[in-house]
């Protein structure tokens, strides 16, 4: 099913270097698609808070001893 | 599958990044509520998931549901209430819906939405948590020292608070969580102390661990009354015991702050959820749990876990145990059939006046190298 959609503004310089950003290194398909992603990855980290990857906390456990 | 964590998911409410960044910013704004030490590891412990559903201090509906249900409005088991006391000074013109600093040594440690106000009655709180109103319990005593209004509502921790001197053994729920699945553990049992450990405790532990795949043992630091063990005392003890009599692979030692509230019943079952968010399976309860002086059955703390088929970690009743000559070692009522002639009682009150005394416990009652240990410290009790 599709996802509804809403439409944002953006200035045409970001966009325009967003488009070079992609073209440069690839990974996305479409400047919307990196936007997205992106503005997910702000999000779950915000709500994720102060918690560390499981690949740090595996870090801070060996460097007290504990693995 | 280590437990799934009390109300479904580990509560976070730490805040770090940028976030963190603007509401530091924000709190110099922000009416300042000055906490205590106690309150400051309350907010430590629902911000790092220890006291996971909880995302702050209660407000009035869940409050008066645990102090007459022993549970929250949403019917999940909680039987202390974390409360934040507070005057109508210090609350000076906030207003429910508003949002506070609350402040240790006058820096902002957490963000608080103040979402309800409420009044409490102390003589009724006393006699629902600790099942007395008498003042000389040290529980009472607390509470009705404490200030005449609560107030309940989310936070966010902007700022590391933690118990001075024991950083490299403070781990949060969320580090035990990968320790244990580290280790390929999947039931751990937790053990709750505020003892210097002897013969009876490394019993019960062991008797435990010989089911399990992993043992915690989860010593608390923070506030204890008069005549309690230091913390670092226990600490030291344990390292000591650790060390000399316990497999490495299937032991874990670390310590929580959170003070003791010495509420028998009701505060076993919540030490056992807040294992359970730690991300334990099993929990020791003892004889007379978090009792003090007579206030409590010495079984009422086993008993109450009837009323929580649902609380989600298992706890285990294992009998007191003792020494037998007959026997040649440590047993318990069930199992050794010998006459009271053969048994070494173990008292943590004949051991604690023995240590007053300067002397060594026998060897029947408290491992040498432990004894030694504690008997280095000047003063091995709180003042
Ligand atoms: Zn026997």
């Amino acid at each position: 099913m599709e996802k509804e959609t809403v439409s944002v503004e953006i200035s045409k310089d970001l966009y325009e270097r967003i488009e070079r950003y992609i073209k440069e290194n690839g990974g996305f398909s479409s400047v919307r698609e990196f936007i997205e992603f992106v503005v997910n990855e702000v999000l779950e980290g915000e709500e994720e808070g102060g918690y560390s990857s499981e690949e740090e906390i595996k870090e801070r456990l060996r460097s007290l001893g504990y693995l | 599958m280590v437990s799934r964590p009390h109300g479904g998911r580990l509560v976070n409410r730490v805040v770090s990044g940028r976030r963190r960044e603007a509401l530091l910013a924000e709190a110099r704004e922000l009416h300042k509520i000055e906490v205590s030490m106690d309150i400051a590891s309350d907010i430590r412990n629902i911000a790092y998931g220890a006291y996971s559903p909880l995302t702050g201090f209660l407000t009035s509906d869940d409050y008066e549901h645990v102090l007459h249900d022993m549970r929250l409005s949403d019917d999940t088991p909680w039987t202390i209430p974390i409360v934040l006391d507070v005057s109508r000074e210090e609350l000076g013109d906030v207003r429910e819906g508003d949002d506070v600093a609350l402040t240790l040594g006058g820096e902002a440690i957490a963000i608080m939405r103040v979402e309800d106000i409420y009044g409490w009655d102390k003589e009724e709180h006393a006699r629902s948590v600790y099942k007395t109103k008498d003042p000389a319990h040290p529980g009472v005593r607390k509470t009705y020292g404490m200030k005449e209004l609560l107030i309940g509502g989310p936070l966010d921790l902007i700022k590391e608070v933690s118990y001075a001197g024991f950083e490299k053994y403070s781990l949060n729920p969320a580090e035990t969580r990968v320790l244990f699945k580290e280790k390929g553990w999947k039931t751990i049992v937790a053990f709750q102390t505020r003892n210097v450990p002897h013969l009876g405790h490394e019993y019960v532990q062991k008797a435990a661990l010989t089911f399990v795949d992993g043992l915690l043992i989860h010593p608390l630091v923070g506030w204890k009354k008069r005549g309690d063990y230091r913390d670092e005392v226990i600490v030291a003890a344990y390292e000591a015991l650790i060390k000399h009599y316990y497999p490495r692979d299937s032991v874990v030692f670390s310590v929580l702050w959170m003070q003791m509230r010495y509420a028998g019943p009701r505060e076993a079952v919540h030490h056992a959820i807040v294992r359970k968010n730690f991300g334990c399976t099993h929990f020791i309860v003892g004889r007379d749990h978090a009792g003090v002086g007579n206030y409590y059955g010495p079984y009422e703390a086993w008993d109450i876990f009837s009323e929580f088929p649902d609380l989600g970690i298992t706890p285990l009743f294992i009998r007191e145990s003792f020494y037998c000559r007959k026997c040649g070692g440590m047993v318990n009522a069930k199992i050794c059939p010998h006459g009271d002639e053969y048994r070494v009682r173990i008292s943590g009150t004949k051991i604690r006046q023995m240590i007053m005394a300067g002397k060594k416990p026998p060897e029947t009652m408290m491992r040498p190298e432990v004894a030694e240990v504690v008997l280095r410290f000047k003063n091995p009790f709180v003042e």
